[in-house]
């Protein structure tokens, strides 16, 4: 069931359209990507979804509340990570979800969330003293404080170093796990790639394509390719004939088969049929980053 | 709203340069003053009265020109560029009220100073205590309220915390000056008395309501006025970020 509806949302600054017709629907309890380069709209796109900011057009359902019309209602259900929002340096960090805790009707017990984002032990410190990673994890912790239905965090793991990065994933997907709805705004493929249950492409205020991360790569890329040096003689006809194969080379003793679907299992099927076992087998597939550049012709990692 | 007004306040009470400023100074600054045996000495200068006793009203305007136009609208800015109030309009909670909640801090603060420097100059210097207490109340609170209306107007219009920190510097600098810290008002041309009395937050209504008798309606609605009229003019142009 959709939770959050957004249909033909246009936002303009001035005369630069920095979100031009984009719609999508987010199901309750999935992480839902919003992929795109530097500039591309994710932010101003989110930012209409959290209520920050009115639309020139289209309609937002978070819900079934407007984000504008409906204020309070909507803030009561959706937590909000944003990018580069701070605290007072003095305030310390027990405070600050003491104080957030108050904002809402019935809020989460805070001092339960900072143990599970592993600050308990920091709940007397000042937040200027805190780490990069800590700040991350108090802002996530201001994010979910309230109890909300869907959590909206943008550019999350921006700026951490890489443990704190997977410390950050495996968060994401312990919020999730919890039952609540995730949208995660990111340019990063390998957090698209591995958080995501669905994500939306967007590229210059559009949506250039909507689905799984494994069915953008299999739409959108070249395909697979099997490598293997066959222990025994292999007729290439053998693996030809398969409709999953495209194409089959050989390079010396090294065969590689090249085709789409489920690629390895056939080919491995057929090898096993024919009791030949396969040395040194890879499998190269395409990957989220070419099915970017596929998409909006141009390459997302810089 | 309890809650951001206390948690704001243990913030104004962790920054050691704000509190001395904003609460010991006007005090500390009144014992050294008094200490120079020529200033407490009375001078027909002063119609017989001493040079501490006129200079009492202006440490006052020290108060709470340093809250009103220095704290408020910094912390304000800088609240606005590290997203702190960004952050606020995520929550159900309206950020405006940290704004009120800044506000309320100041008064707080400007109480106690006031409340100190009023126990020091009876306790030390014998100077009287307000001779008309509601009048001077009344100066305090509009003086206060009108001093933060400016305060959060340059925090609306300065593109920056640091724009915000300079412009406010100007206005605070011309607040001291007609309010006779730089050089004592008897020493100022008749003129910029004149402009002192009405530019907030009215030295002239507090030493009338300290020294004298009452403290003049026309300064306390002229306040009032100028309070109305830029808190109403930053409300409405005030960004959130």
């Amino acid at each position: 069931m959709a939770i959050i509806e957004v249909t033909d949302l246009v936002k303009r600054y001035g005369r630069t359209v920095a979100v031009d017709g984009v719609s999508f629907t987010v199901d309750e309890g999935e992480i839902f990507g919003v992929l795109g380069p530097n500039g591309a709209g994710k932010t101003t796109t989110v930012e209409c979804v959290e209520g920050l900011r009115s639309p020139d057009g289209g309609t937002i359902r978070v819900a079934g509340f407007d984000p504008r019309a409906d204020r309070a209602r909507v803030r009561e259900v959706l937590g909000a990570q944003l990018q580069q929002s701070e605290l007072p340096d003095r305030i310390r960090v027990g405070e600050a979800l003491d104080l957030y805790a108050s904002f809402y009707p019935d809020p989460a017990d805070w001092r339960d969330l900072l143990d599970v984002l592993g600050l308990g032990k920091h709940v007397r410190a000042e937040y200027r003293t805190l780490s990069g990673g800590q700040k991350q994890r108090v802002s996530i912790a201001l994010a979910l404080v309230g109890k909300p239905r869907i959590a909206v965090l943008d550019e999350l793991t921006t700026g951490l170093d890489p443990q704190a990065r997977r410390d950050t994933w495996s968060l994401v997907e312990q919020v999730r796990d919890s039952g609540v709805t995730v949208v995660l705004v990111t340019h990063f493929m390998e957090e698209a790639e591995r958080l995501c249950d669905r994500l939306a492409v967007i590229d210059a205020g559009r949506v250039v394509a909507i689905d799984t991360p494994a069915g953008l790569v299999e739409k959108n890329s070249a395909g697979q390719r099997v490598r293997f040096r066959p222990t025994s003689e292999l007729d290439p006809e053998l693996l030809r004939v398969l409709p999953e194969v495209t194409g089959v080379e050989r390079h010396g003793p090294q065969f590689v088969v090249s085709g789409t679907g489920n690629l390895l299992h056939a080919v491995t099927s057929v090898l096993a049929r024919n009791q030949i076992t396969a040395a040194e087998l890879r499998v190269e597939q395409g990957d989220l980053d070419d099915a970017f550049l596929h998409l909006t012709g141009k390459a997302l990692s810089e | 709203m309890n809650k951001i007004i206390r948690i704001e306040w243990k913030l104004f009470l962790r920054e050691p340069a704000m509190v001395g400023f904003a609460i010991l100074f006007p005090t500390v600054l009144l014992l050294v003053l008094g200490a120079v045996p020529a200033l407490r000495t009375p001078d027909p200068q002063f119609g017989g009265a001493r040079f501490i006793d006129s200079y009492v009203s202006t440490l006052v305007v020290i108060t709470l020109a340093f809250l009103g136009l220095n704290k408020l609208p910094g912390t304000v800015a800088t609240y606005r560029e590290k997203g702190v109030l960004r952050r606020f309009s995520t929550t159900p909670v309206h950020p405006a009220r940290l704004l009120v909640a800044q506000i309320v801090v100041n008064l707080v603060a400007g109480v106690l100073s006031v409340v100190l420097l009023l126990v020091v100059c009876k306790a030390v210097f014998d100077i009287d205590l307000p001779h008309a207490p509601l009048g001077f109340v009344a100066a305090f609170v509009l003086g206060l309220l009108s001093l933060s209306a400016l305060g959060l107007l340059v925090a609306a219009w300065a593109p920056n915390a640091r724009a915000a920190g300079g412009w406010a510097t100007v206005v605070f600098m011309l607040v001291m000056f007609f309010g006779g810290a730089y050089l004592p008002r008897f020493l100022l041309p008749a003129p910029l008395v004149r402009i002192g009395e009405y530019l907030p937050p009215g030295v002239g209504a507090l030493q009338d309501a300290w020294l004298g008798t009452a403290p003049s309606p026309v300064h306390l609605a002229v306040m009032a006025l100028i309070a109305l009229a830029a808190g109403t003019v930053a409300a409405k142009s005030f960004r959130w970020e």
